[in-house]
């Protein structure tokens, strides 16, 4: 037989027990290595339960932590067994007792002969390569690792960031240029005797014992000297999370194992029961031959792995909950907030629904309510119109709405009247599109019937209110698309604003140009309205200048010739 | 944190395991099976007052999902509870007559029987009324999560409470003895949870759901606190201070990712909202054992009466795990 196993134990010796017997069943002799930890009684009687395997040997025990050069010792000392022990062996297969063969051994066994010098060794440069743990890449190799970075992790890291400040370096030794990959490799026995049994190997050796993470790179890096020919890639289908950890196969993942075609997997969950059964069977359940390909099963992982360290945009929920700053989305779709419109046109609602096919909400942090769009009363995720419940959180209400209404464009009115606390939210937020006609807040106060002295007050208050607001959109912190303009600049020219609007938003079906003008409000007396509130002592002066008596603009709706842009 | 303050979570912690030893006094073991449970098994904490009809379905939901041993405090059941439990073969029972109240709502108690028994274990702690959902629920049991929550160094495992609740009256489906309660609750709300940070224990403090939108509208601020940690590979140093909203050390809070980044969670659905809640309202009315003097009940009641349901044209029916997932209730994180 032209395989061997060297496969390395440490936990559920019962399943490696079973895995040891499937490879021995196909004819591939074993050397089990067994980490120290596990205690002597267990191991005296995991190597009875395989007393009665034939060509099955146990190498010299050593400790096997996560990281260190244990794990390397391990695999040189029951690779050289293997090689003294099992003569006809050509290829070597690293496993791990909590390996899965997905396809019959024997398979395997023809695919290596087919490739008598092939090593299959994952193998790259520390420059090329984007998995490294700890942004340790090449300093890996450059650095001493003296503290366990599981255990003492704040020593590792000082002592890391020591060796940084005094410019330490050590030596690689003569000829190697340090490699990385998979630490699960299939080696010839030319490389691998070569490895073993190179001059120079104690000097590899005693630098390897001090490099990181070194069962990545001891065989990795030395592979390149003597290799014949390397095949860059590991035949066991092993998935990393972003700590490094690998991902752990479930009964739920058989059929994505089925279609992988690797040859091994890890690591499998020790009470996968239907895997362990599904695939250690014998050769009449064999799958289809084809080359190994685990791109099929990198999405699935590496979508994980995205989910985890950068999470869904604009979503706030029990886990997820980043600081600011760190949000990666404020919100999780674009909107647009109109100021002023609705007070200026009387169907601007109506009107923007039919343009650009959106979601058209009233204001939605009036002071009464929040005015959702046809009047409900709760919408999309039972969000209530509450404004006691939208106020005592306005970020999580908006984010909310934007969340819940995913795919679907949300527009809505703002004005001074309503919850400012939510403003610098929506500055901020690079999904917001504002536009603003400053000073429009002045038509429902010109249109109203209230006494003179109340309406002075409210236009004061107004008029501050707005001039904050203002200065937030035009602070440097501001990511929205802000548009603002005065009252008397946009009724000069209304359309060419809002065709602009409209094709950032993105109409429901092309258009060219807008074929229905919104009405706008009738205007006669606004500007003597606005030299009364002079009168009194009270300064509007975000609308722009409107002239006392102005011709221009009595009926301006009637007056204008509807037109199309461009 | 400045030495002075984590010095107060250290007397604060303390003061909650001194507390849990005087109130674990009052608690008299009727079925003692506790030589049952073996190294690594995971165990469910509770308890519970006049549950009898709700703890069949409730202790096979939890044996399906690998529960290994029920850890429960029976606060004077009347219906006949106690000796349900007595007679099933991995149940451990105490009983106390003594006030619920008192107990911190039952907290002192459980720490107490927690670091008693569950010290090196994974322990889940829920009220009968509570179902566990975690991702992959459907086709793993619950020792993978935990395997994987180990293997990542990971103690603690957050599950909001999810508030379920029937389509049409609260009253109009009777529940029986053995039945899935989703079948009968199975709405929810969906998307209108408000989220805060509690910066002195460092967990978040959720608020929202059905309990917010109709009986708390107008006083969000009192709406039930919906954050849990329920999962805890427990040690005996460590305390739950407000029943499983928070621990100490407040490491274990640190449920969630705050650098933008999704960890697991799961939900707790929470089929309080059956035809025997307006009963249970009104005997709780009257024994005042509640948080904030039973004003939850309160507010319930008087809202009842006008308005006896919580579904509303935008609540969603529950289907799975993945759904709630997708929707953004609880994540997988990296587990896949």
């Amino acid at each position: 037989m032209s395989v061997g196993i060297v496969m390395l134990v440490h936990t559920a010796l019962g399943r490696a027990e079973e895995v040891a017997r499937h490879w021995s069943a196909a004819g591939c002799p074993l050397v089990i290595h067994t980490d120290v930890s596990v205690p002597s009684k267990t191991y005296r009687a995991f190597q009875k339960s395989l007393a009665d395997l034939p060509d099955v040997r146990f190498s010299k025990r050593h400790r096997c932590e996560w990281g260190t050069w244990g794990l390397v010792a391990a695999s040189q000392s029951a690779a050289e067994l293997m090689l003294a022990d099992f003569p006809k062996v050509r290829h070597v297969y690293l496993a791990s007792g909590s390996c899965l063969p997905l396809r019959p051994v024997q398979e395997l066994v023809d695919y290596l002969a087919a490739r008598p010098h092939t090593d299959f060794i994952e193998s790259a440069t520390t420059a090329d390569v984007p998995w490294t743990i700890g942004g340790l890449d090449a300093e890996r190799f450059t650095l001493h690792f003296p503290f366990s970075w599981r255990k003492h992790r704040y020593l590792f890291d000082r002592y890391v960031a020591l060796q940084r400040k005094l410019r330490m370096k050590r030596h690689i030794p003569g000829g190697i240029v340090p490699h990385m990959g998979s630490q699960w490799w299939c080696l010839t026995r030319q490389t691998l005797s070569a490895i073993l049994s190179d001059p120079e190997r104690a000097s590899y050796d005693r630098y390897f014992s001090k490099v990181w993470i070194p069962d990545e790179s001891y065989f990795q890096t030395l592979a390149r000297q003597y290799s014949r020919q390397i095949e860059s890639r590991s035949l066991t289908l092993s998935k990393f999370d972003y700590q490094g950890k690998p991902h752990i196969f479930y009964d739920d993942h058989l059929q994505l194992l089925r279609r992988s075609d690797c040859f091994v997997a890890r690591k499998i969950w020790p009470q996968a029961n239907r895997l362990y059964a599904a695939f250690l069977t014998d050769a009449a359940s064999a799958m289809k031959r084809t080359e190994p390909n685990p791109a099929k099963i990198d999405r699935i992982f590496s979508k994980a792995v995205e989910r985890r360290t950068r999470g869904r945009p604009g979503l706030y929920m029990q886990s997820r909950f980043p600081v600011e700053t760190r949000e990666n989305g404020l919100t999780s779709a674009k909107y647009s907030v109109f100021q002023g419109f609705s007070a200026l046109f009387e169907n601007f609602e109506a009107w923007l629904t039919g343009a650009t096919g959106a979601r058209v909400h009233g204001h939605l942090f009036a002071p009464e309510r929040a005015e959702f769009s046809e009047g409900a009363t709760v919408i999309n995720g039972a969000l209530s119109d509450s404004a006691a419940l939208r106020d005592y959180n306005p970020h999580a209400f908006l984010a909310n709405l934007i969340w819940n209404t995913r795919g679907e464009r949300q527009c809505f009115q703002f004005s001074p009247r309503d919850n400012q606390k939510i403003n610098w939210d929506i500055a901020k937020d690079p999904n917001a599109q504002i536009s603003v006609i400053s000073g429009a807040w002045a038509m429902p106060l010109f249109q109203s019937n209230a006494n003179f002295l109340d309406i002075r007050s409210e236009a004061a208050r107004l008029q501050q209110i707005e001039s904050k607001h203002l200065l937030t959109l035009r602070s440097s912190w501001t990511k929205a698309r802000v548009r603002i303009w005065t009252m008397a600049e946009f009724i000069e020219a209304p359309m060419e604003p809002l065709q602009t609007i409209i094709d950032e938003i993105g109409p429901s079906q092309p258009q060219r140009g807008l074929s229905e003008v919104p009405k706008m409000a009738d205007l006669t007396g606004f500007g003597q309205f606005l030299q009364n509130l002079k009168n009194q002592g009270m300064h509007p002066y975000l609308m722009g200048n409107f002239p006392v008596v102005h011709d221009l603009h009595e009926a301006p709706t009637s007056a204008r010739k509807p037109y199309l842009v461009r | 944190m400045s030495i002075v303050q984590s010095y107060r979570m250290r007397l604060r912690r303390k003061h909650a395991k001194a507390r849990s030893l005087r109130k674990g006094l009052s608690l008299r073991p009727i079925a003692d099976r506790t030589s049952q449970i073996a190294p690594g098994d995971i165990l469910l904490f509770s308890t519970l007052r006049n549950e009898h009809v709700r703890l069949p379905y409730f202790l096979d939901y939890y044996r399906n999902m690998g529960v290994d041993h029920f850890l429960i405090v029976d606060n004077d059941s009347t219906d006949g509870s106690g000796d349900y439990l007595i007679e099933q073969p991995d149940v451990s029972l105490w009983h106390t007559a003594a006030s619920y109240k008192r107990s911190r709502f039952g907290v002192d108690w459980l720490n107490r029987l927690q670091s008693k028994y569950g010290h090196d274990h994974w322990t889940l702690v829920v009220d009968p009324d509570e179902l566990f959902i975690y991702p992959f629920c459907d086709t793993r049991p619950i020792g993978a999560l935990t395997d994987w929550l180990d293997g990542s160094n990971v103690r603690s495992f957050g599950a909001m409470l999810l508030d379920m609740y029937p389509k049409g009256r609260l009253d109009a489906v009777p529940y029986r003895r053995g039945q899935d309660p989703i079948e009968i609750a199975s709405w929810f709300d969906p998307g209108n949870y408000l989220i805060k940070k509690n910066r002195q224990f460092g967990n978040l403090w959720i608020q929202g759901g059905p309990r917010a939108r109709v009986f708390f509208p107008d006083e969000p601020e009192k709406a039930p606190a919906l954050n849990k940690i329920p999962l805890v590979k427990w040690n005996r140093r460590y305390a739950y201070i407000s029943s499983t909203h928070m621990l100490l050390p407040r490491g274990l809070n640190l449920v969630y990712d705050e650098w933008g980044g999704e960890t697991a969670s799961g939900v707790l659905l929470h089929a309080k909202f059956l035809d025997t809640f307006t009963q249970k309202a009104k005997e709780e009315m009257d024994r005042k054992q509640h948080y904030r003097a039973s004003l939850e009940y309160k507010a319930y009641l008087e809202n009842m009466a006008e308005r006896p349901e919580l579904w509303c044209k935008w609540s969603e029916k529950y289907i799975n795990w993945r759904q709630l997932e997708i929707l953004g209730l609880m994540s997988k994180g990296n587990w896949a």
